[in-house]
């Protein structure tokens, strides 16, 4: 029945498509020629369509830049986070400029030199000079970009070491996040998957006297102010450790361990009280409680009212719960911290409790 | 039955008519004929381009309504949608195969495929290509590719889903993900077939070039559709190789217990006993072919982009010259910058600065392209055949999504937008939108070359409008989404509130997705109808100054029924004055074919 029925929608769709044809065909004035090659009527009327189109494209670019402008992350909550935003901000401003000004000359070209009777194109092969000219710019304009660029990158990507440090290990696997912390002496202690056995998730090894004091939990705590190293280590496939709201970013590899630094500067407290994340918190719970009234209705559960923290993503596609990989991290005072810290079990703990 | 001339190594001096009758198998299936094999790729193409877009339409679907039940869901993906909803894994399969079928089967084969087998042997005045059998065999390789990984979507646990790049661990284990049981072994012997039938093409093209240009055709008089798919022909040589070998080496991982790409892995409550590979090795191997070939996808849209706007502006293209050096700089830096794709992979950073410097290199010879582009409409007689708006689609779509690359290209600022929607803003304009133009462009234009007939034009002009307005509406608010932090490859953005703002933006991008591809309809209607009810054509339709056009309308094998035409010219004398500058060199005809000998009454170009 369903494959008669199929059937008959296809046919009938042919039909349509064929008696449209037709109609096209009839809708034709009777003076065109129909060659279906553009004539001096096409040619006018494509070029009125093409400046149509370039309001299209610059409206939707305003549109965009207007409306979903406000969605973009906010302000860096990381030392080096605010040389990205310059950055990028540089960067933005150039492509946006030529932006218009290419996307303005193709399309006003296209409009302004459409086909008429009698127009003769200019045969203009070559010049050396301009094409010299639009050849040393985007070299300086790049060279300037590449410079800022490679500076930025090897400040951010130098992790160095001191006293301060915080070193921390965070560990992935299918479908969540772990976090090590160093303990009282300041050293991870060693780990591989072939020690993983009942509560020894992360496979820390028993016999490293530096795995006592280690730490570990599932919500990422980091001192507001202090400069954090992590160690990247994943369980089983590929992951990727984004932080979007620091601008920071390091794939989880299997068999090997990878790092990244940033040093906090906001607090999460400080960063729900920015005017940006109290507005953006307020569309969200809007849209929330509207959803709310729909689950309601059906007899479900209202959402709950949404609070903003900072959270770790997993940003490179590692199963089927990739989209719901992610980890709460709070950025706090350091004496909170402290207190937070003298409140978690050690791995020496978590192990006697066996 | 047809004439069929005597393939002759001088030119067809001695040539001899005889009848011969060719069965249906000879001419339509096991076709030795470049015009036949490039016709069947370019079918081929578009059916693959029909389930990639359609499978682009699903996942859309799936982001902009999340959780919701779709009848559509329940008829197409069996029990992969539960109550119509669409099931996780799905979706990730849906992203991966939808990947794989439109960058190699649709951009790859269908793109080059197409034109290299049309063109070349048509605009360097050659009768055939320099091997037709192996033209054949690369043809029907690709078929067979094309089977395998269409008969994946049909195994237990579903195709393969570690996304188009197939990074392992992911798509080493099934224990991960249930589409790297089966179908990830489906999927590799698919590329392996594919890879192999690019590689044959690929020197066949070469060798064609090389050796059989007719008379007077000298490399600097070659259309520049020829020095694209030439020149895309030998970065493919350089890095299919590599790809087959990452794949062979993922294979053994998969089958023979190796340990190439694994190490250290704890899943499903077990160690495995892989030790000592390397993921990362698999990203370099993986990316030294990858990058070149988005240039692969690229570099032959230009060439025809830059043939049909010269034609339809009745002027040169600019800077002839400078357009060869750019594909040629292209080429080469598209080798050395893989990297990029690679910057927080955990390679040492240092890498990362060298990647970044030779990756904004390629900005340079990519924007002498565009102001060539552009300076060839200006003052120009532009005819707006759907070809030309298709070009000029192409010059927009380039720009806005080549200028992005800076931000993606440089190391800095890739640690943020990495792998989130603002990547997949760049790319899809880049080299999706702007190759499947360049693909359209060159398909309206060449119809009358392979068919005999002419598309209808209003039908082209509904076509290139709405796409034009809804590929627009897609990717511009995309870039944003990606700018808001969201990675890409999320099944859904509402399993936490922090992204709940961007419902609105997800659900706009859908139907503008869904117009999209509702409009190629249109095409594919006016394609196939047009095959055997469009109007006849007539020789040189576009009044072109290519060889392709001096061939006649009804085909015929070996191209020329006389002797091979002689060329005298470069392929651009669009417009070119006589020495008083008051009449066109041919009087009243605004263009001169390359076979037309130097007249008394013009100035001798460099060409």
């Amino acid at each position: 029945m369903t494959t008669l029925l199929i059937i008959i929608v296809i046919a009938l769709l042919g039909i349509t498509f064929w008696q449209l044809s037709k109609i096209v065909k009839l809708s034709k004035p009777s003076d065109s020629n129909d060659t279906e090659i553009a004539d001096n009527k096409d040619n006018k009327n494509q070029a009125q369509l093409m400046l149509a189109f370039t309001v299209f494209l610059y409206g939707l670019m305003f549109y965009s830049f207007w409306e979903y402008g406000k969605l973009l992350l906010p302000d860096s909550a990381s030392e080096h986070g605010h040389t990205f935003d310059q950055l990028m901000l540089i960067s933005m401003g150039l492509l946006i400029f030529v932006q218009m000004i290419t996307q303005f000359l193709l399309h006003w070209f296209a409009y302004k030199y459409h086909g008429k009777k009698g127009r003769k194109a200019l045969f203009y092969a070559d010049n050396d000079k301009l094409e010299f000219i639009w050849t040393i710019i985007p070299v300086i304009a790049l060279a300037g970009l590449i410079i800022y660029g490679l500076f930025s990158w090897n400040d951010i990507m130098n992790l160095e070491e001191t006293d301060e440090t915080l070193v921390v290990e965070i560990y992935a696997y299918q479908f969540d996040w772990r976090a090590r912390y160093a303990g009282n002496d300041k050293t991870l202690g060693k780990a591989n998957v072939r020690f993983i056995e009942g509560v020894n998730q992360l496979g820390l090894d028993e016999s490293d006297p530096y795995t006592e004091d280690d730490v570990i939990v599932n919500e990422l705590h980091l001192p507001k102010g202090r400069p954090v190293i992590f160690k990247f280590r994943s369980q089983d496939v590929l992951h990727s450790a984004y932080f979007p709201h620091f601008r920071a970013q390091m794939n989880v590899v299997p068999g090997m361990i990878t790092q990244f630094g940033f040093t906090p500067t906001l607090t999460t407290e400080e960063m729900r009280q920015t005017d940006y994340m109290v507005d953006k918190v307020q569309t969200i719970n809007e849209i929330r409680e509207e959803n709310s009234i729909e689950l309601e209705a059906q007899g479900d559960m209202a959402l709950e009212e949404y609070e903003f923290d900072y959270f770790l993503l997993c940003n490179k596609i590692c199963g089927a719960s990739h989209y719901n990989m992610q980890m709460k991290i709070v950025v706090e005072e350091e004496e909170d911290f402290d207190a937070w810290m003298s409140e978690q079990q050690t791995f020496q703990e978590l192990t006697a409790k066996k | 039955m047809s004439v069929v001339l005597q393939h002759n190594e001088n030119g067809g001096a001695h040539e001899e008519h005889h009848e011969h009758k060719q069965t249906f198998i000879e001419k339509y299936i096991f076709s030795y004929d470049h015009k036949m094999i490039s016709k069947q790729y370019l079918i081929t193409g578009l059916i693959m381009g029909i389930i990639g877009i359609m499978m682009s339409v699903l996942f859309r679907i799936q982001l902009a309504w999340p959780g919701e039940s779709f009848w559509i869901f329940d008829a197409l993906l069996g029990k992969f949608s539960k109550d119509g909803v669409m099931d996780p894994s799905m979706y990730l399969a849906l992203v991966t195969i939808h990947g794989t079928i439109m960058v190699f089967f649709v951009l790859t084969a269908g793109l080059s495929g197409t034109f290299s087998n049309l063109l070349i042997p048509l605009q360097i005045g050659a009768r055939d290509m320099a091997s037709g059998f192996l033209n054949m065999v690369s043809y029907w390789l690709f078929f067979i590719s094309c089977t395998i990984m269409l008969s994946s979507l049909f195994v237990e646990a579903g195709p393969a889903s570690a996304g188009w790049t197939i990074y392992p661990p992911l798509s080493a284990l099934p224990q991960a993900i249930g589409g790297s049981g089966m179908g990830m072994t489906l999927w590799l012997i698919s590329m392996a077939f594919f890879i192999a039938s690019q590689i044959i093409a690929g020197l066949n093209y070469i060798v064609t070039v090389l050796n059989l240009r007719t008379k007077g055709m000298s490399m600097t008089r070659l259309p520049l559709t020829v020095w694209a798919l030439f020149v895309t022909a030998i970065i493919g040589l350089v890095s299919f190789p590599v790809l087959l070998s990452a794949a062979l080496l993922l294979i053994m991982d998969r089958s023979f217990g190796t340990s190439f790409f694994l190490s250290d892995i704890y899943i499903q409550g077990e160690v495995l006993a892989h030790q000592g590979g390397s993921p990362v090795l698999f990203e370099h191997l993986f990316w030294f072919l990858g990058h070149p070939e988005v240039y692969i996808v690229i570099l032959p849209a230009m060439g025809l982009v830059s043939e049909i706007m010269a034609t339809n502006a009745r002027k040169p293209i600019f800077g002839y010259r400078a357009m060869i050096a750019s594909i040629l700089a292209i080429a080469f830096l598209s080798t050395i910058v893989w990297g990029h794709h690679m910057f927080v992979s955990g390679m040492n950073p240092f890498l990362g600065s060298v990647f970044t410097f030779t990756t904004l290199l390629i900005a340079i010879p990519s924007a002498v392209k565009a102001f060539n582009w552009i300076t060839t409409l200006w003052k120009g007689n532009l005819q707006m055949n759907p070809a030309m708006l298709f070009s000029i689609g192409f010059v927009s779509t380039f720009i806005t999504g080549g200028l992005t690359g800076i931000i993606l290209g440089d190391s800095t600022l890739d640690i943020n937008v990495h792998d989130t929607y603002f990547v997949v803003a760049h790319f899809h304009l880049v080299m999706g939108i702007s190759a499947i133009y360049g693909l359209l462009a060159g398909v309206y234009h060449w119809f009358p070359k392979m068919f005999g007939r002419m598309m209808n034009k209003n039908l082209g002009y509904v076509h290139f409008w709405i796409t034009a307005i809804a590929a627009y509406g897609v990717f511009f608010p995309m870039h944003f989404v990606g700018l808001a932090g969201l990675p890409r490859r999320y099944y859904t953005n509402t399993a936490f509130p922090y992204f709940d703002d961007l419902a609105d933006v997800n659900v706009l991008i859908t139907v503008f997705a869904i117009i999209a591809a509702a409009v190629q309809v249109v095409f594919l209607w006016n394609f196939f109808y047009s095959i055997f009810y469009g109007k006849k054509a007539t020789q040189n339709p576009w009044n072109s100054t290519t060889l392709e056009w001096t061939t006649p309308v009804e085909h015929i094998h070996g191209n020329w029924p006389g002797e091979l035409p002689v060329v005298y010219r470069w392929p651009y004398d669009y417009s070119k004055m006589d020495k008083d500058e008051k009449d066109y060199v041919i009087a009243g005809q605004d263009f001169v074919p390359q076979n037309v000998p130097i007249r008394d009454n013009e100035e001798e170009t460099m060409h």
